[in-house]
């Protein structure tokens, strides 16, 4: 019996930070942020550099809530996205190559979403990370940590629901 | 008088550059009460298949109308933060429309402010999404 011989590091790099890009570039949101992904394996840390328009108190200065929340927002929504496209992907059925801003899975749509500010965000980069607690086919919840300098001193966190999309769409 | 308070409140959001940067704009101020709204813009689309805009951008907008709301409370307050806010999304908003949002700080104590706001595209009558949540109040010394 022979086994195929294991694809190449390289070439199972590229697939998979090709699938990532088409994900985040289709979003036009996410660009406008400047949210960044780096990816470990499946795992995902959400980065939003900091910058001028992230500000929403001058003074001090600090992030502004609603910009924290759109981050943690994209971090979940982008999180069920990848879960769902590195499942397709590992099992053969999704070929990469073939994703494209104008051709990508459907996205999950928020039905709620809570945020708890733990503290005012600092004026450096954020991080954030996902946990899908549960994936039904119609319904998940994601819960989303995100932090500065600390990973233990989380700034915000929040919880979501979301409607999956419907496969046969 | 109230001329006075929408001048401050205007510039209060125009001083904000996230604010900015979303487009905001003011469109009235009352007693704990405010009414803010962004345009649509194609940077700010959420789904690519659907051209709706990014949650994240109505939750900036929510959260900014509520803590105008709670500046603007008669009881006196000299600055806010949020402690915590949810929003439900009950319906995409339609591409191309300006979403508008009014906030009202219903209940205050001494250190917390309840606020509970909703947000509209052109058909007011079935809201696109729906916030409730507790800001933090510093009283003024």
């Amino acid at each position: 019996m022979t086994r195929p011989k294991p694809e190449s590091v390289q070439v199972v790099k590229q697939r998979r930070d090709a699938a990532l890009r088409a994900l985040v570039n289709g979003v036009p949101y996410i660009q406008f942020l400047g949210v960044e992904f780096d990816r470990r394996g499946d795992e995902l840390t959400a980065v939003l550099p900091f910058s001028d328009k992230v500000i929403g108190n001058p003074l001090l200065p600090a992030l502004h809530g609603g910009c924290t929340a759109a981050f943690l927002e994209i971090t979940a929504i982008i999180e069920l996205a990848w879960a769902s496209l590195w499942e397709e992907m590992e099992a053969g059925r999704l070929d990469p190559t073939t994703l494209h801003p104008t051709h990508l899975p459907r996205l999950p749509k928020t039905i709620d979403f809570t945020v708890d500010y733990l503290r005012s965000g600092l004026p450096r980069d954020a991080y954030a990370r996902a946990r899908i607690n549960r994936l039904g086919r119609r319904y998940a919840s994601v819960h989303v940590e995100a932090w500065q300098d600390n990973r233990s001193r989380l700034f915000a966190q929040a919880t979501g629901h979301f409607l999956m999309p419907d496969p046969d769409e | 008088m109230s001329d006075t308070r929408s001048r401050n409140a205007r510039q209060f959001i125009e001083a904000i550059p996230h604010a900015r940067a979303l487009g905001m704009r003011l469109d009235a101020v009352g007693d704990g009460v405010a009414e803010l709204s962004m345009p649509y813009d194609e940077r700010f689309v959420g789904d690519p298949a659907t051209r709706v805009i990014h949650g994240g951008a109505v939750f900036a907008l929510m959260d900014t109308c509520c803590g105008t709301a709670v500046l603007n409370h008669p009881s006196g307050v000299a600055g806010t933060a949020t402690i915590d806010l949810r929003i439900d999304y009950m319906r995409p908003a339609t591409p191309g429309q300006r979403i508008r949002t009014r906030a009202e700080c219903y209940q205050i104590t001494r250190a917390v402010a309840f606020v509970r706001a909703t947000a509209v595209d052109d058909d007011d009558s079935r809201p696109v999404a729906s916030a409730a949540g507790a800001f933090t109040v510093e009283r003024a010394t």
